[in-house]
């Protein structure tokens, strides 16, 4: 059999993976697990899939050359432009695939998780445009930190109710939304937001993420004459923009993986968020993986100035890629990250979101060579965190 | 050796679980988190609650992250482990506490910590301090079964699993094969301490389980706070476990009241 990187049929991705969830949700998640390749193939769900991402989400998303990132970096720089997306970030890919996914099981109420604000605003506006009750739950330091998108999910019509304990973010507001969906299992539908959580949901995130790489390949093809670059880089918290920005060249290994980590104030400051350098092998939100823990299995708090990075692991795909060193792994410092957001604002007339700045910080960690071609994943736009690089830069 | 062989062998050798099982009463179990409210009270809340009559404790090792916990329970174990509670600490806890206490004594936690620990490492601690079984909500029961059951039955501990009103009955007989102690019968779709008392759908459910004739009792857990619906709880069940009551109890009156906590309920 020839080797590879994907899911396997039990939903590990070597030894990372599984479901490891409490009995009351096992109904809810082997009801997803029995269905959602059934559900993804079926030819009615492709088309108003597909449609909705063409005319709603304004895919395909462009591949943009940059021309003087790549000057500056001696290199040849595309940018996968997800910030165009409609509410300006790849979040959506996921979300409506999820949406259609829900109203296919027959449920009627749906919950998630959202650390920056994107998944929220990214499910609250498909919740929307279907009619199905929403709520979003997110750290109370998240609230605080991403006003903006709390307000657009309330004028979306989402209930946004605040995680209040533990490190009161992302991690925190996952477990909220577990708990929901423990005591409503029935109705509701978990749209769960990264590439994270018990099988199936990190193969069914990264599948409908995956239109990034597919679209990567005949853009390339087009302007290039070949398909594969030399490498594709992302950004990686959860990691549902890398899983998608990965997934069609996970098996191609003429192309590198490259993934970047949110260092925070530091890899060894006792705040980051580095969990392939911090983390050990574990349980989190019901799956496998690698994450930041104590000795004793505690799960710790990390920390970054990104709340999209902001979360103690990595999806099982990612701890694989690490662990088998498919994927080479990065990480970059709330510094480097703000100093190269700026840079692309001034050499590229885009201002990103702070968690892909970690992806663009790239250049400061590997040096390619004049002929490689880099595709960076622009996950997100940099609206929302106006006021942080306000702040940063007192502008 | 297997534990139907021990079982088999003579009652003294019996898993205390099982011995008390076979008691003809309805059980009552109480569920507390290990190190609350203070670091030291673990010992003392055990002996307390075995003198007041309780038949069986479940000792929570607190987590970070307790996902099928209610804010009650919780906030116990951010409590907790703000005292400083480790799972090598509970172990030196317990390390004499067979020397007072007889009732079985269970183990409740969430499985990343016992995998940090190692989980041979942690069963075979547990054999040596006395610890008849385990209640660990995220190892899913065909995990186990592949995994782990051998290593847990080589050190005698009984792994205790939940079935809640969803679980279907091919699960159910599924559980039941595994399981060989009780089944932790959760009263409705919740986390802990979310409900209290029951109504048609729980009755229905609990009498829906009994016509299944499992070859493991049923221990309901989960909205049982008072004496009616202890009471009523075990009108369809071995015995039942009061968890979140119990440690809002030790929050508002702390730990020298608890004979009068359980006197209440009994």
């Amino acid at each position: 059999m020839k080797k590879t990187y994907n899911i396997n049929n039990k939903g590990y991705y070597g030894e990372f993976g599984g479901a490891f969830i409490p009995e009351m949700l096992y109904p809810n998640v082997e009801e997803l697990r029995q269905n959602y390749l059934k559900i993804m193939a079926e030819p009615t769900f492709q088309d108003e899939f597909n449609q909705l991402l063409k005319d709603y989400v304004g895919r395909p998303s462009p591949l943009y050359y940059a021309k003087r990132l790549s000057k500056k970096y001696n290199t040849k720089v595309y940018l996968k432009r997800e910030d165009l997306n409609h509410t300006g970030a790849h979040k959506v890919n996921n979300t409506v695939g999820q949406i259609l996914m829900a109203k296919r099981l027959g449920k009627t109420r749906i919950i998630a998780e959202t650390g920056a604000g994107q998944h929220g605003v990214a499910t609250a506006t498909v919740c929307a445009l279907m009619g199905i009750e929403c709520i979003v739950y997110m750290g109370e330091i998240d609230i605080a930190r991403q006003a903006p998108n709390v307000a657009r999910m309330k004028m979306l019509g989402a209930q946004v109710r605040p995680a209040l304990s533990g490190s009161r973010t992302l991690k925190d507001a996952t477990n909220e939304a577990i708990r929901d969906w423990i005591n409503n299992p029935v109705d509701t539908h978990y749209i769960i937001g990264s590439a994270i959580g018990p099988h199936p949901y990190p193969d069914m995130v990264t599948k409908f993420q995956s239109i990034i790489s597919e679209e990567i390949k005949w853009q390339l093809k087009e302007k290039e004459g070949k398909e594969d670059p030399e490498y594709v880089v992302a950004c990686i918290g959860g990691g549902s923009n890398a899983a998608g920005t990965y997934y069609h060249f996970l098996d191609n290994e003429n192309v590198g993986i490259i993934a970047v980590e949110a260092a925070g104030k530091g890899i060894h400051s006792g705040e980051s968020a580095a969990t392939s350098v911090l983390g050990k092998e574990g349980i989190i939100h019901g799956c496998k993986t690698l994450l930041m823990q104590t000795l004793d299995g505690q799960i710790t708090e990390p920390y970054s100035i990104s709340a999209g990075l902001d979360y103690p692991g990595v999806g099982p795909l990612h701890s694989h890629l690490y662990k088998s060193g498919r994927g080479e792994f990065y990480s970059a410092t709330d510094d480097e990250a703000m100093t190269a957001g700026l840079e692309l604002a001034q050499l590229e007339g885009i201002i990103p979101a702070i968690e892909t700045s970690h992806a663009l910080a790239i250049f400061e960690h590997k040096t390619f060579k004049p002929d490689d071609i880099v595709v960076i994943s622009l996950s997100g736009r940099g609206d929302k965190d106006l006021q942080n690089y306000i702040d940063y830069f007192k502008l | 050796m297997t534990l139907k062989q021990v079982q088999g062998d003579d009652n003294k050798n019996m898993n205390r679980i099982n011995q008390k099982l076979q008691e003809n009463k309805k059980l009552l179990s109480i569920y507390f988190t290990a190190g609350y409210p203070n670091i030291d009270d673990t010992v003392r809340v055990i002996k307390d609650l075995e003198k007041s009559g309780v038949d069986m404790i479940e000792i929570g090792l607190p987590f970070s992250d307790p996902l099928a916990d209610g804010p009650t329970i919780q906030a116990s174990s951010t409590a907790a482990l703000k005292n400083g509670m480790t799972t090598e600490t509970l172990f030196k806890q317990l390390k004499d506490i067979r020397q007072t206490v007889t009732i079985p004594l269970i183990i409740m936690g969430y499985f990343n910590p016992v995998l940090q620990y190692g989980v041979e490492d942690f069963c075979k601690k547990c054999q040596d301090i006395g610890i008849d079984g385990l209640i660990l909500p995220d190892l899913p029961a065909d995990v186990y079964d592949e995994a782990y059951k051998a290593t847990f039955e080589k050190y005698g501990l009984i792994n205790v699993f939940l079935i809640t009103p969803q679980t279907s009955n091919e699960r159910i007989r599924y559980i039941d094969s595994i399981s060989n102690g009780f089944i932790y019968m959760v009263s409705s779709a919740s986390t802990t301490g979310a409900k209290s008392g029951f109504g048609n759908t729980q009755t229905d459910y609990f009498e829906r389980i009994n016509s299944m004739n499992l070859k493991n009792p049923q221990i309901v857990g989960f909205g049982i706070s008072n004496n009616d619906t202890f009471t009523q709880a075990t009108q369809y069940a071995k015995g039942a476990i009061i968890g979140s009551a119990f440690i809002k109890h030790l929050t508002h009156n702390g730990i020298t009241t608890i004979d009068k906590f359980v006197r209440s309920i009994l």
